[in-house]
C-alpha cells in the first residue's frame, strides 16, 4: 500500500490503543462526589440509579492483557501498515510450507508402491485406500461416492467403457479428460428419422420397442450412426462412442435417444492434469480400474 | 402527566411478537429441511437457500428490529420525562418499517435478493428502510433533545450508537447502481466489497444484536430488579471502547482468504481485545442484582435476563476466541459458527427480548402483572433448555466437520469426502431441530401469555396472590 495509507493504518492502530488505556486510566481514577447511598445521584423514571462502583480489577487487567497481547502479536505479524512484522510471516508462505510438506509425505509414502504394475497396484491396500480417499474427494461428485454413476455421468464399476477400459487409457481419461460428443442429426434425419433410428436403437439392446419404425431405423442407422457405433452397434473407443447393444444407458433409454438424435448430446469429463500430480493420477486411475476387476 | 404515546410501543411490541413467531417457524423448517431435504417439496419458493435469508431478516431485523424500535421509543419518554417528539412520525417509522418486512416476505422467497449476508433485501426496500430509518433517528433523538432530565440514561447511549451506526452500515454496504427495478451492482467489488461487507455484517451484530439489546437490557434489568446499575464507571468505558473497537472487527470473517495478511491480523486482534469491552455489559447488568439474588428464585423474567446475560457473556467470550486464525482455520464454514451465532440471537438478543417483554406488557395494558407466572416459568425452561440442544449440537458438529476436511492420513491424502461429514452431521441436525422447536414452543407460550394479559384475564394463581415479582 501507499506510504500515506500505512500511516494511517499505523496511527489509527496506535491512537485506538492509546485511548483505550486513558480511558481506562482515567475513568478509574476519577474521583466522585462520594455520596452515602454510593450512587451518582442521578435518578431516570421514579427508580433507576447507578451506584458509583468501581470497575473490577479483574476485568481491567483482563482488558489491559488483550491490549499487551494486541502489541505483541502486531510486533510479531503483519499487521500494522506495510511493517511485515519480526516472523516475516504470511499466509501465502505457511500455504506453501504445508503444501511442500504434504507433497514429500505423499512421495515418501508413494515411493513404495508407486512405481508397481498396475496388477500389483490394485492388490496393495495402501495404494487402494489412497486411490479411493483420492477418488471421494476429487471424482466422487459426479460419479459418485460409490462410482456407480448417475445419469450422464458414467457407471465405473461396471467394466462398460465409452473411451477404453485398460489402465494406460484410464490413466490417459483423467489426465487429459474426455470430450464426448454426439452430433445433431436433425437436418440428416428430421424428426420421423429420429424416432424409427431411436426404435431401432432399443431394438439392439433387446427392450420394447416399435419394430415397424426399428425396420425403417436400421438402414438408417448403418448410414448416419455406424461410423462411430460401429456397424454392429457394439461401440469404438476412439471415439468415445457407446456400445448400444448392451442395454447399459449413460444417458437413459427413453425419449433421450430421440432427442440425443436429433439434437446431440455433448460430455465433458474434466482434465485432471492441473489437479492431481502424475502419482495421484496413477493411484486413482488404479483405483478406478480395480473396481470392475 | 406527561402525554407518553404508548400506543406505537404496543404496537411494536406485538409486532414483536407476530414476526418472532413468523422467524422462528421459518427457522424450524430449515432446520428441519437440512434434515430431511424433501420438505421443500420441490417447490422454488420453499428451498433452503431462499428461506434462509428470510429466516435471518425475519429473526434480526422483524423480531429484533420491532423490540429495538418499541422499547428505545419507551425507554426514551420514560428516562426522558417527555412524550414523543413526534406522533405521526413514529407511527410513519412504524408502519414503514412493517412495509419493509412485508416486502423482504415477498421477494425474498421468490429469489429477488442483493446476495449479500444480511443485507440481501434488493435496492427499492433499502431506500425504503433509509428513509423509515431517518424518520426513526429524528423521532428518537428528537425526543432525547426535548427531554426534561439533565442527564441521559446509558441506556440511550446505547439505543443512540445502534440508530447511527446502523444507518451508516446500511447506506455504505448498500451502495449500489440499479440497473432496473429489482437488481443492482454494487460499487465495491472483490476484496474491497468482501471487507465492505463484513464491517457491514460484524458491526449489525455489534450495533444492532449488541448495543441495541445492551441499551434494552441497561432498562429493563435494573428496573425489574429495583436495584442501581452496578457501575456507571463501568458504563463509560465499555460503552466507548465497545463502539470504537466492533468497528475493527469484521476482517475476522475473511481470515485465511485473498483479504490482506496485515488486514485479518487486525481484524484478530481487536476482536481479542473486544472481551472486555463485551463483558463490561454482562458484569454491569449481572451485578446489578448484588444484594437481591433472591430474585432469581422469585422472580422469573429476573432469571430469563440473568441468564441471556451468561449467553451474552458466553458468545462474547467465543467470538474473540473463533477469530484467532489458527481457531478459525478449524471453525470458518462450519457449524460451529451456526452455533455460536445462535448462543448469541436465542441466548442473548432473544430471551432478553422475551423478559423486557414481559416487564413491559404489563405496563403498557396496565395490569398487576402477567396473566401467568407459572408460564412465564415453563417458557424459560423450555427456552433454556432448547438454546442448550441447540448449540451444543452445533458446537458438536462443527468441531467434527472441522477436523474430518482437515483430517490427512499419513500418505498425504484427505481421509474424508466432504459428503462424509454431512452424513455425520445427520444426527446433529435432528438434535438442532429439536432445539430450534423447543424454543419456538416457548414464543407460543409467550404469545398466548401476552394474549391473555392485555384481555385482562387472571389466572388462578394471579388471582391468589403468588405472583409476587412478577412485576415490580
Amino acid at each position: 500500500m501507499s506510504n500515506f495509507w500505512h500511516w494511517t493504518v499505523i496511527i489509527l492502530v496506535v491512537a485506538h490503543i492509546i485511548a483505550y488505556l486513558w480511558l481506562l486510566f482515567a475513568t478509574s481514577k476519577k474521583k466522585v462526589d462520594k455520596r452515602e447511598d454510593n450512587t451518582t445521584g442521578h435518578v431516570w423514571d421514579g427508580d433507576l440509579r447507578e451506584w458509583d462502583n468501581p470497575m473490577p480489577r479483574w476485568w481491567l487487567w483482563l482488558f489491559v492483557l488483550t491490549i499487551v497481547f494486541a502489541l505483541g502479536y502486531l510486533y510479531l505479524y503483519p499487521g500494522l501498515g506495510n511493517f511485515k512484522g519480526s516472523k516475516e510471516w504470511t499466509s501465502t508462505d505457511q500455504f506453501k510450507t504445508a503444501y511442500e510438506a504434504n507433497t514429500e509425505a505423499r512421495n515418501r509414502s508413494f515411493a513404495g508402491f508407486i512405481d508397481k504394475p498396475v496388477e500389483q497396484l490394485i492388490k496393495d491396500e495402501n495404494a487402494m485406500l489412497i486411490g479411493k480417499r483420492i477418488f471421494s474427494n476429487n471424482c466422487a461428485l459426479c460419479h459418485g461416492s460409490d462410482a456407480a454413476g448417475a445419469v450422464g455421468f458414467p457407471n465405473l464399476t461396471d467394466n462398460d467403457w465409452n473411451w477404453g477400459g485398460d489402465y494406460e487409457t484410464i490413466v490417459t481419461t483423467i489426465t487429459n479428460g474426455r470430450a464426448g460428443v454426439m452430433p445433431a442429426f436433425a437436418p440428416a434425419l428430421g424428426e420421423d428419422g429420429a424416432k424409427q433410428v431411436a426404435a431401432y436403437v432399443r431394438s439392439l439392446s433387446g427392450i420394447s420397442h416399435d419394430a415397424n419404425l426399428a425396420s425403417e431405423g436400421a438402414q438408417k442407422f448403418g448410414m448416419f450412426c455406424a461410423a462411430c457405433h460401429g456397424a454392429d452397434a457394439k461401440g469404438q473407443d476412439l471415439f468415445g462412442a457407446p456400445n448400444l447393444t448392451d442395454n447399459i444407458w449413460l444417458h437413459g433409454s427413453d425419449a433421450i435417444i430421440e432427442t440425443a438424435l436429433y439434437e446431440g448430446l455433448n460430455g465433458n469429463m474434466p482434465a485432471q492434469k492441473d489437479i492431481l500430480d502424475e502419482n495421484r493420477i496413477k493411484l486413482v486411475a488404479a483405483y478406478v480400474y480395480s473396481l470392475s476387476q | 402527566m406527561i402525554d407518553f404515546n404508548d400506543k406505537i410501543v404496543k404496537q411494536f411490541t406485538i409486532a414483536t411478537i407476530f414476526w418472532g413467531i413468523v422467524g422462528m417457524l421459518v427457522g424450524v423448517l430449515i432446520a428441519a429441511q437440512l434434515t430431511w431435504p424433501a420438505l421443500n417439496f420441490d417447490i422454488p419458493w420453499l428451498t433452503y437457500s431462499r428461506l434462509r435469508p428470510l429466516h435471518t431478516n425475519a429473526v434480526i431485523f422483524a423480531f429484533g428490529g420491532n423490540a429495538l424500535l418499541g422499547t428505545s421509543f419507551y425507554v426514551a419518554q420514560r428516562t426522558c420525562q417527555v412524550k414523543l417528539f413526534s406522533n405521526s412520525l413514529a407511527s410513519m417509522v412504524f408502519w414503514g418499517y412493517q412495509l419493509v418486512i412485508v416486502g423482504a416476505a415477498l421477494t425474498l422467497p421468490f429469489g429477488f435478493t442483493q446476495s449479500k449476508e444480511y443485507a440481501e433485501l434488493i435496492w427499492p426496500l433499502d431506500v425504503l428502510l433509509t428513509v423509515v430509518w431517518v424518520l426513526y433517528a429524528i423521532v428518537y433523538f428528537g425526543t432525547i433533545a426535548t427531554r426534561t432530565v439533565k442527564h441521559i440514561y446509558v441506556a440511550n447511549w446505547f439505543y443512540a450508537a445502534f440508530i447511527i451506526t446502523i444507518a451508516v452500515l446500511h447506506i455504505v454496504n448498500n451502495l449500489a447502481v440499479p440497473v432496473n427495478w429489482h437488481l443492482s451492482y454494487p460499487v465495491f467489488s472483490g476484496a474491497v466489497d468482501a471487507l465492505t461487507q463484513w464491517w457491514y455484517g460484524h458491526n449489525a451484530v455489534g450495533f444492532f444484536l449488541t448495543a441495541g439489546f445492551l441499551g434494552m437490557m441497561y432498562y429493563f434489568v435494573p428496573k425489574q430488579a429495583g436495584r442501581p446499575v452496578y457501575s456507571y464507571r463501568l458504563s463509560i468505558v465499555h460503552f466507548w471502547a465497545l463502539v470504537s473497537t466492533y468497528m475493527w472487527a469484521g476482517p475476522h470473517h475473511l481470515q485465511y482468504t485473498s483479504l490482506p495478511d496485515w488486514a485479518q491480523s487486525l481484524g484478530m486482534v481487536f476482536s481479542l481485545i473486544l472481551l472486555a469491552p463485551s463483558w463490561g455489559g454482562m458484569i454491569n447488568g449481572m451485578m446489578t442484582l448484588s444484594g437481591a439474588w433472591d430474585k432469581l428464585r422469585s422472580d422469573p423474567i429476573i432469571k430469563m435476563m440473568i441468564v441471556a446475560l451468561s449467553f451474552y457473556g458466553m458468545s462474547t467470550f467465543e467470538g474473540p476466541m473463533m477469530s484467532i486464525k489458527t481457531v478459525n482455520a478449524l471453525s470458518h464454514y462450519t457449524d460451529w459458527t451456526i452455533g455460536h451465532v445462535h448462543s448469541g440471537a436465542l441466548g442473548w438478543v432473544a430471551l432478553m427480548t422475551m423478559a423486557s417483554m414481559y416487564s413491559l406488557v404489563p405496563r403498557l395494558w396496565g395490569r398487576d402483572g402477567m396473566y401467568s407466572t407459572n408460564l412465564i416459568n415453563v417458557h424459560f425452561w423450555i427456552a433454556t433448555l432448547g438454546i442448550v440442544l441447540y448449540i451444543a449440537s452445533m458446537w458438536i458438529a462443527g468441531v467434527m466437520q472441522g477436523l474430518m476436511w482437515r483430517e490427512v492420513d499419513a500418505n498425504g491424502a484427505l481421509v474424508y469426502s466432504h459428503v462424509e461429514s454431512i452424513e455425520a452431521t445427520y444426527p446433529y441436525y435432528v438434535i438442532r431441530l429439536i432445539g430450534g422447536l423447543l424454543f419456538f414452543v416457548g414464543i407460543l407460550i409467550q404469545a398466548y401469555n401476552t394474549w391473555k394479559t392485555i384481555k385482562g384475564d387472571k389466572s388462578e394463581s394471579a388471582v391468589a396472590g403468588s405472583a409476587a415479582g412478577a412485576n415490580a
